[in-house]
């Protein structure tokens, strides 16, 4: 692990100023699951760590008129045993409690899942992100079974690690970004970014912004989360789906779907959210909207097999959220 | 001299019964340090630089720069300039210095020149092995052309399991002091008496020169017995600072690359069989690899041995990997996983229970009786007959369940072991061995040998193990512990007991022979009335402290123990078949151990090989990429392993009958682990209708398995 400074700010006021214009200048440390090993392989090796951990403003989950503020600095596990959430958000608590290490869920943080870096083993072996020496895909030529079967036309064939970046986007959440000059709110759905440059990021935080609170609507939903995951304990899910449905009786009036796990970024299947507006739903109709949601699949040499495990994810997410309370 | 047996069968107080290990307590708490807790005062850290290639030639080795950083105090360069990698993870140098951080910085700051050169790093398709793979050469047994022309049913599949690493929880590693003419040495090891040699042998040192302390090792699985390269080259790092002792612990990648393996085994399998399910043929034609040395030789077809018609082809395939080393039973997972899978698949072909084909064709095994019964008592505590249905039969829904079951052997007879046994004027009773306790429970192993030979309680006695100024004892490897230290404890304590007897006779006024040591006390046989407490017996030695030798010859077991054991094991899966995952439901485990030291010892360790089966069967596998010739797994969260959670219920029987008691002491560790990958596989196929030809059993292999059923 490279020499690094160390600053422990107690305010965002302090932390942002504490901050850089470039990746390697700084990089905050929240719960640490990520970023120590990312430093410990030298796969990143940043000048400052800005600990966040002891600014009080970043930290947990209330209720207001505009809906449910969570602190970035929040843990995942606060998440999934949140009454408010569990009460309000059913598909973020199974997405919260989908990351089956407790010692993660207790160190992690909510801001550190959505601003994590992908587990492609090419990237954390120090080949880069987009695994791709002298302009030749490792990815696309290599050992591909847990990378993307969507959006992977570009050179990002990695998928996005977030948990619960897909329940977020479904549920029309808006995050918080502050810099030293002001912040601005940010779509969950805009915040996630395909890469198509080495050196550039998932997310579109900048260098020098902290993500500070994350705002979700009470949108009166039926949702639902759901992981297709080989092991009970710590794993990876191979491909998630989180649905977020507006229901008029037993129709469903809108619908959002994101899938997670199957793309550089959470992917917004809008084919099943058209799909499904105006349905009731059945379980044929699930597995109708769940061949929509991944129509545009295109996978790599290994990985058709997660097609069929995201269409799963999404026809049981949805069948779940029909059970759920609205 | 006295004469050494085992108490009887009904009169043991403590073996056979269930007893907690000596130190759970200590370990379950943290309080237990392992070699890699330990840090001495004034202590160099020292780091490994390794190769990214996995065929080059180093061309040039730059180390000024890392001599250079603020702390680094030496700099080892173990492949110079010429040197032929032949995997990624060789190590080229090693550098010590004041903290690991540094001494992780200065290894990547040393400049390598490579010639990189082609590499072949994967074996699963023989063909693209081209010259890479060695053929053994033929084996014919009668007449397999016309058996398999005269068989009712012939049965014919593919079938494979990976490379698995050892993955031990405590990584490679040990600290090592150079300190004048010795060397003070703390390994993570399996073989406290003879690592010694090894190291110093290296040295050019006497094996007397080395002094070996080990309290504690996190898992070895047999890939722990030598110095390694880290222990020469730490300890040679530690006579280049002057003496300061030298800490080289792998990291996590550097272990599952470079520090032992278990070899792949793949092949294509043809069986026939009379319409009866009699097997009348085997063919085989396998090939493996352990790395670049080839290796890998599972014997087939595994336990039924005499098949009469077979015939046989392997080759063993070089690869640019790391190599192997000894891993809990070697061979025999890979021989279990080809044969019994293949006879499962012959009796689904047959469209019979394998229970039956198995029991059928016992007599091909050299323990017909032991499987028999074993078949049946795992039978029974799988409710088998009940839950069993023909293969694909598994009901209308995506969830399927199925049952499949496997058997197994493997030797364990015991080591060469020498023990002291020491009783006390005060009543003190200690044990010495240069042996180690790999988390089997072999320290409480011996406690309760001794404790029961002397009549005393278990914590009456206290056993020194994990030191090399102990009488020597084997390394543990093979499952062979347990024999070697229960026999060279009992016959030491016997001899010690005797002359306690010698002692205490004359005052008693009887003839020692009339004389035993029961509940704590010196007593007149049949007349318990007449006795000296164990104290008062003790304090008639005076002053004089009785030291006395045992010896296990493994030449001259004795009756004490003895080798060769059977085992079955079944599985219950449940599987998704819209997604392919496959759920552990029940395992159950039926083993013979000869004589019974620890119920509940024994029953753990059967506990950790049937959740090394699981690991195997659906989870566990090195995946190599060919591009870099780098493993792509190289840590836990994608050379993945159970959890609690993915363990399911596993239900243990071991036999205690006396035809398995009256043999003695046998090691239980290997077997252990053997056969409940196949078991489990076989389950697979029998709740989904179809073979998943390689494991281990994950969604895209079981997906794949069933769109070929489909199609």
């Amino acid at each position: 692990m490279q020499p690094f400074e160390y600053a422990n700010p107690t305010t965002v006021k302090e932390a942002v100023g504490l901050l850089g214009n470039k990746w390697d200048e700084a990089a905050v440390l929240a719960g640490g699951t990520d970023l120590i090993s990312l430093m410990k392989d030298y796969v990143y090796s940043p000048k400052r760590l800005v600990n966040i951990k002891n600014i009080k403003e970043l930290g947990g989950i209330r209720a207001d008129k505009a809906g449910l503020r969570i602190g970035a600095a929040a843990t995942i596990d606060e998440l999934a045993e949140s009454p408010l959430v569990a009460k309000n958000f059913p598909s973020l608590a199974q997405a919260a409690r989908g990351v089956t290490s407790p010692q993660i869920r207790n160190m992690g943080t909510v801001g550190g899942d959505l601003c994590q870096r992908p587990r492609c083993w090419y990237y954390r072996d120090g080949q880069g992100l987009l695994a791709s020496p002298g302009g030749r895909s490792l990815v696309t030529n290599g050992e591909n079974k847990y990378h993307a079967i969507l959006g992977n036309g570009g050179p990002a064939k990695f998928v996005s690690a977030s948990s619960l970046g897909p329940a977020l986007i479904a549920l029309g959440a808006t995050l918080t970004l502050q810099s030293s000059s002001g912040s601005r709110k940010v779509a969950a759905d805009k915040f996630f970014v395909t890469p198509s440059a080495e050196g550039s990021r998932e997310i579109a935080l900048l260098p020098n912004e902290l993500l500070t609170e994350i705002l979700v609507p009470m949108g009166g939903t039926k949702n639902a989360t759901y992981e297709v995951r080989q092991k009970e304990a710590l794993d990876w899910p191979l491909a998630t789906a989180s649905v977020a449905l507006k229901m008029s009786g037993s129709t469903v009036s809108s619908a959002r779907v994101v899938l997670g796990h199957v793309a550089p970024m959470p992917w917004a299947a809008t084919q099943a959210d058209q799909f499904l507006a105006g349905k009731s739903l059945t379980e044929a109709v699930a597995e109708d909207a769940a061949k929509a949601a991944l129509s545009n699949a295109t996978p790599l040499s290994q990985n058709a097999y997660k097609v069929q495990l995201a269409r799963v994810a999404v026809k049981r997410a949805l069948m779940a959220a029909a059970g759920a309370r609205g | 001299m006295p004469e050494y047996s085992w108490p009887e069968q009904g009169k043991r107080r403590l073996m056979g019964t269930r007893i907690s290990r000596l130190d759970g307590g200590e370990k379950a708490s943290g309080r237990a340090k392992y070699t890699s807790d330990l840090n001495k005062p004034d202590m160099l850290f020292s780091a490994v630089l390794t190769s990214p290639h996995a065929h080059a030639k180093v061309v040039s080795v730059d180390t000024s720069a890392a001599k250079a950083m603020k702390g680094v105090t030496g700099i080892r360069v173990v492949s110079g300039p010429g040197t032929e990698i032949q995997w990624a993870g060789t190590e080229i140098a090693f550098v010590a210095a004041a903290s690991e951080e540094i001494a992780r910085d200065a290894a990547r700051a040393i400049k390598v020149q490579y010639d990189p050169m082609p590499h072949l790093v994967k074996e699963e398709n023989l063909a693209a092995a081209g010259v890479r793979a060695k053929a053994a050469g033929e084996a014919i047994t009668g007449d397999p052309d016309q058996a398999f022309k005269d068989a009712d049913v012939v049965s014919e599949g593919s079938y494979g399991i990976p490379v698995l690493t050892h993955c031990c929880l405590e990584p490679h590693g040990q600290v090592s002091q150079w300190a004048g003419d010795k060397i003070e040495m703390w390994p993570s090891t399996q073989n406290v008496s003879g690592i010694g040699g090894d190291l110093s042998k290296n040295l050019e040192l006497p094996a007397t020169g080395v002094h070996v302390h080990m309290d504690h090792v996190g898992g070895g699985f047999g890939s722990k017995f030598n110095s390694d390269r880290w222990g020469i080259e730490g300890t040679r790092l530690s006579k280049e600072s002057g003496g300061k002792p030298v800490k080289v612990f792998l990291d996590r990648a550097t272990e599952l690359t470079i520090a032992g393996v278990r070899p792949s085994a793949f092949g294509r399998i043809k069986v026939g069989a009379k319409r009866d399910g009699t097997i009348t043929a085997w063919q085989s034609e396998t090939w493996a690899s352990g790395g670049f040395g080839g290796g890998g030789s599972p014997p087939l077809p595994y336990v039924f041995t005499t098949i009469p018609n077979q015939r046989k082809n392997h080759s063993a395939v070089s690869l640019n990997a790391g190599g192997a080393r000894a891993w809990r039973a070697p061979n025999h997972q890979q021989a279990c996983y080809l044969t019994d899978c293949a006879i499962e698949d012959l009796a689904a072909k047959l469209r019979m229970d394998p229970l039956d084909v198995f029991m059928k064709n016992a007599d091909v095994t050299p323990r017909a009786d032991v499987y028999r019964l074993q078949l049946k008592q795992a039978a029974d505590l799988m409710d088998w007959k009940k839950k069993w249905h023909a293969r694909g039969d598994s009901g209308s829904g995506p969830i399927k369940k199925g049952l499949g079951l496997a058997i197994h052997t493997w030797g364990g007879g015991g080591h060469a072991s020498n023990a002291i046994t020491r009783i006390s004027p005060d009543g003190s009773v200690e044990i010495e061995l240069g042996s180690q306790d790999l988390g089997t429970g072999t320290r409480t192993a011996i406690a309760i040998v001794a404790a029961e030979t002397l009549g005393l309680p278990l914590n009456a006695v206290k056993v020194k193990i994990g030191d090399n100024a102990y009488p020597p004892s084997g390394g543990s490897g093979g499952s062979t512990t347990i024999g070697g230290v229960s026999v060279s404890t009992r016959k030491a304590t016997v001899n010690a007991l005797d002359k306690l007897l010698d002692a205490v006779a004359p005052s008693m006024g009887l003839p020692k022979e009339q004389l035993e040591a029961v509940d704590g006390k010196i007593q007149q046989k049949g007349n318990a009335a007449k006795n000296l407490t164990w104290k008062a017996a003790c304090a008639k030695l005076g002053a004089k402290t009785i030291s006395e030798t045992g010896v296990n010859d493994p030449k001259n077991p004795g009756g004490l123990m003895s080798a060769g054991v059977g085992g079955c094991q079944m599985a219950e899966v449940s599987v998704d078949t819209e997604t392919g995952i496959v759920k552990m439901v029940k395992s159950v485990a039926v083993q013979d151990v000869g004589t019974l030291v620890n119920l509940k010892t024994a029953e753990s360790q059967i506990f950790g090989g049937c959740i090394m089966g699981v690991c195997g069967a659906l989870m566990e596998e090195r995946i190599m990429d060919q591009q870099t010739g780098r493993v792509l797994n190289a840590d836990m969260e994608f050379y993945k392993l159970a959890g609690i959670g993915d363990i399911g219920e596993i239900v243990v029987k071991i036999n205690t009958e006396p035809q398995f008691d009256k043999r003695g002491v046998i090691g239980l560790g290997e077997p252990a682990s053997i056969g409940l990958l196949a078991a489990i596989c076989n389950a697979v196929a029998n709740a989904i209708g179809v073979r998943v030809p390689n494991a281990p059993m994950t969604p895209e292999r079981v997906l794949a398995a069933l769109e070929r059923r489909n199609a």
